[in-house]
């Protein structure tokens, strides 16, 4: 059996593939929502420079996606290790050697990476207008404005999957996450002094 | 030399891989083999299975390692036809 094989059978076995995507949206969602709550404090506090919004973007999304990498590795190492001492229990013998060990092992470093990966990018997807405003080119309304446009577009984006992956009407999806983009903003800009 | 032509076994295996996963790898491990899988009982977290592999000369060996592989372990060998070769 071959490498990839031997791997699709474990994504198959551990069903990570559904768990690598709901971690996906899941923490992908948290970084597009992090990034909308920080360009808009640097939008209200007025007095932001790119550059340094740009470090403050970058900052967050290492933090988001090392945040995402330990915690989806250290809660599914845990999880696997327990399904696999409780399918050791109904089989009465060791697993040591089979593809179910295999799994617990090398699953949660895969779960892990998406985790981590996830947030990380759709982080920096967020800040691109930041980035291209630093390198040269000028943003319509502003860097920081298009950077909360952008947060608000990937939001919209990321419900349209939610809408596809669960087989609902993709728009109502979509309206439903922008919906809650829209309230943290205004509770951001509620709150905010 | 005697070969083995036709093996029952008695397998317990977890619920995955599915059955047909299961004699794929085990075919697999066996070549020039037919494997015939028949669950026989179905618990919470395990199946009970008769596995039937016919051939020229099978490699009970090989046959163990991926039952091995896939986490299920032999019960039993239930029936066994072995010819002397030439």
């Amino acid at each position: 059996m071959n490498m990839l094989t031997e791997l699709g059978l474990l994504i198959r076995l551990s069903r990570s593939h559904q768990i690598a995507r709901r971690y996906f949206v899941v923490n992908g969602f948290d970084g597009a929502l992090t990034m909308l709550g920080l360009n808009l404090g640097f939008y209200i506090s007025g007095s932001v420079t790119t550059s340094t919004a740009v470090s403050a973007c970058i900052a967050t999304a290492i933090a988001l996606g090392i945040s995402g990498l330990s915690s989806g590795y250290v809660s599914e190492m845990a999880e696997k290790k327990r399904e696999l001492r409780e399918l050791e229990q109904a089989m009465v013998s060791d697993l040591e050697h089979s593809v179910h060990a295999t799994a617990a092992r090398l699953v949660p470093v895969l779960i892990a990476f998406v985790n981590g990966l996830g947030p990380f990018l759709i982080a920096m997807l967020v800040t691109t207008p930041l980035w291209l405003e630093q390198a040269g080119f000028t943003m319509p309304f502003g860097a920081i404005s298009s950077a909360i446009a952008t947060a608000f577009l990937v939001i919209f984006m990321m419900g349209m999957l939610l809408g596809w992956i669960s087989g609902t009407f993709w728009l109502w999806s979509a309206l439903r996450t922008l919906a809650i983009a829209v309230g943290t903003s205004l509770l951001i800009l509620l709150f905010t002094p | 030399m005697a070969t083995i032509k036709r093996i029952v076994l008695d397998v317990l295996k977890p619920h995955s891989p599915n059955v047909v996963e299961f004699a794929q790898r085990i075919a697999d491990d066996s070549t020039g083999c037919r494997v015939q899988v028949t669950v026989s009982e179905v618990d919470e977290k395990t199946e009970s299975l008769i596995v039937v592999i016919t051939g020229e000369s099978i490699e009970i060996e090989a046959v163990e390692n991926a039952l091995k592989s896939m986490g299920a372990s032999l019960h039993s060998i239930d029936d066994v036809e072995v010819i002397h070769g030439e």
